[in-house]
């Protein structure tokens, strides 16, 4: 079992999640974050006053799926949230030791 | 005439109530967009008022109600508000029960508020700078010329003479001076500069529908202002116009949440559109319907403006806070009824109900004419902005939102 972590822009969150859903991959968490990448957020030259942007806004979406689903939602999100500007996001791929239900003894 | 105590005081605490609008329309537009832009969008409306507070004072009321000038524009008498004291105002020949100055700032309210509610089509991607230069070019070509033809003795008050019928163009408190004008623009507009960046496929969710319904109450609050304030007279006339501007904001507000219902969800902007959408469309029509006539026309208003706004979504259209659909539609169909349900029981004009066909033509032509002149006028000015000093920010400014990149401020920390 793998979690996906992804960090996409804010806007995309919509097209990523129907195109999972497409895919058959319904469930997922979702956060609101902050944060910055390579190029530290974003400095507006406005009216000659610098603005510092320093994070921006983002969400994050986590997915546990079986190790051999972990290519296609790569491929899914990428697919779904790519604009080919920076500050597109970020795919984290971790090991998930267990998982269990909380309804349920299992 | 002398001044009347109780109709200076109405009209005094109407233009309070009609300020009151234009940031409300701030506060509307702003829960309408993106939390990025909602300071941007609140300051928009702000920056309106105070910029035509000052065009007005010194050339924009004298270019409305200065001396004639072949119909077109009045002349340069009241420049700088020279000889408008607090002696009765005499506006076409008439002198009122009103001192000049009171007349003055309760007109003044009106074009703040007009431009503001072109913003609409400005949303999330304007320049500050150039909204600045853009407003006061607008204000000044567009909203002053025409509203000297309605109200100024200018050429439309006297359409009938002109082609050989009786009466003049009815524009009670400014359907066809301020609704027609302002959403025509922004159709204009909405054609000339770029939509923003990722509209039609990206989520743009609404930063915050309880501000925006705080605005639609400020709107319907301080119309009272605007349409019973333009008797200029507390009396019987005022109350109608009170009394009609209720009733159709709450039926065409029913009418256009039953029609979301009908086709999905009964939304709450859905009948704050509509409620705006009825205030629009009796605004020319308050001064001369009955009540009962008001809720046909607030029905009315209410449906096609819904589905103008359906129109505008499936064009792809970004006036995304829906000036055109609502207060140009809603302009235009009040503009027309007022043509149809104007009786003498409630003032000296009557429509095509009561068998007067003439004014009827008139009020087409109106129409005709305040949509052409807006339109065009508009869409050659933003033209000439927007390829020479560009109307739009960059797009990474864009992307992290006006109230950061214009403003160097945000909503929520």
């Amino acid at each position: 079992m793998k979690m996906v972590q992804a960090i996409i822009r804010p806007e995309k969150m919509e097209a990523v999640k129907k195109a999972l859903e497409e895919k058959g991959f319904i469930a997922m968490t979702i956060i609101e974050v902050r944060g910055r990448g390579e190029q530290k957020g974003i400095t507006l030259e406005f009216r000659g006053k610098k603005v510092d942007v320093d994070t921006i806004p983002k969400m994050k979406l986590e997915i546990v799926v079986k190790d051999e689903d972990v290519e296609i939602i790569i491929d899914t999100i990428r697919a779904s949230a790519r604009t080919g500007k920076v500050g597109d996001g970020k795919i984290f791929v971790l090991p998930v030791e267990r998982m269990c239900k909380v309804r349920i003894d299992d | 005439m002398v001044i009347s105590s109780g109709d200076t005081a109405w009209l005094l605490a109407s233009t309070a109530l009609v300020m009151l609008m234009t940031p409300g329309v701030g506060f509307f537009y702003g829960g309408l967009v993106r939390r990025k832009n909602l300071v941007s969008m609140i300051t928009l409306s702000f920056v309106a008022f105070a910029l035509v507070s000052l065009q007005w004072v010194l050339f924009g009321y004298s270019l409305v109600f200065g001396h004639d000038i072949g119909g077109l524009i009045g002349g340069l008498d009241f420049l700088g508000l020279s000889g408008v004291g607090q002696s009765p105002a005499v506006i076409v020949g008439t002198e009122l029960t009103v001192p000049s100055l009171a007349y003055m700032i309760f007109q003044l309210v009106f074009a703040t508020v007009t431009l503001a509610i072109v913003t609409s089509v400005f949303a999330e991607r304007v320049k500050l700078s150039s909204f600045i230069i853009f407003g006061l070019l607008w204000t000044t070509l567009v909203y002053d010329p025409l509203a000297h033809w309605v109200w100024g003795g200018g050429w439309l008050a006297n359409l009938g003479s002109l082609i050989g019928l009786t009466g003049g163009a009815l524009d009670f408190a400014g359907g066809t001076v301020v609704h027609i004008s302002a959403g025509f623009s922004a159709l204009a507009i909405a054609l000339v500069i770029r939509k923003r960046m990722g509209f039609g496929t990206d989520m743009m969710e609404p930063s915050n529908i309880p501000l925006a319904l705080l605005g639609a109450a400020l709107l319907w609050f301080g119309w009272f202002g605007f349409n019973a304030g333009s008797a200029i007279a507390a009396n019987g006339l005022a109350a109608n116009a009170f009394v009609v501007t209720n009733t159709a904001a709450a039926a065409a507000a029913l009418a256009w949440m039953l029609l979301s219902w009908w086709n999905g969800r009964p939304a709450s902007l859905g009948f704050a559109s509509g409620a705006i959408a009825g205030l629009v469309a009796i605004t020319p029509a308050a001064g001369y319907v009955d009540p009962l006539a008001a809720i046909i026309i607030g029905i009315v208003a209410g449906a096609v403006c819904y589905y103008a706004m359906i129109y505008r979504i499936k064009k792809g259209l970004d006036e995304s806070c829906d000036c055109w659909s609502v207060h140009g539609m809603g302009g235009v169909v009040g503009a027309l009824l007022t043509g149809v349900f104007a009786t003498t029981a409630v003032n000296n004009y009557s429509g095509l109900l009561a068998g007067n066909v003439d004014q009827f033509i008139i009020q087409v032509i109106a129409v005709l004419v305040s949509v052409s002149y807006a339109f065009i006028v508009t869409f050659v000015l933003a033209k000439v902005l927007d390829s020479t000093i560009g109307m739009t920010v960059k797009e990474e400014e864009e992307y992290v939102g006006l109230d950061i990149s214009q403003h160097g401020e945000r909503a929520y920390p």
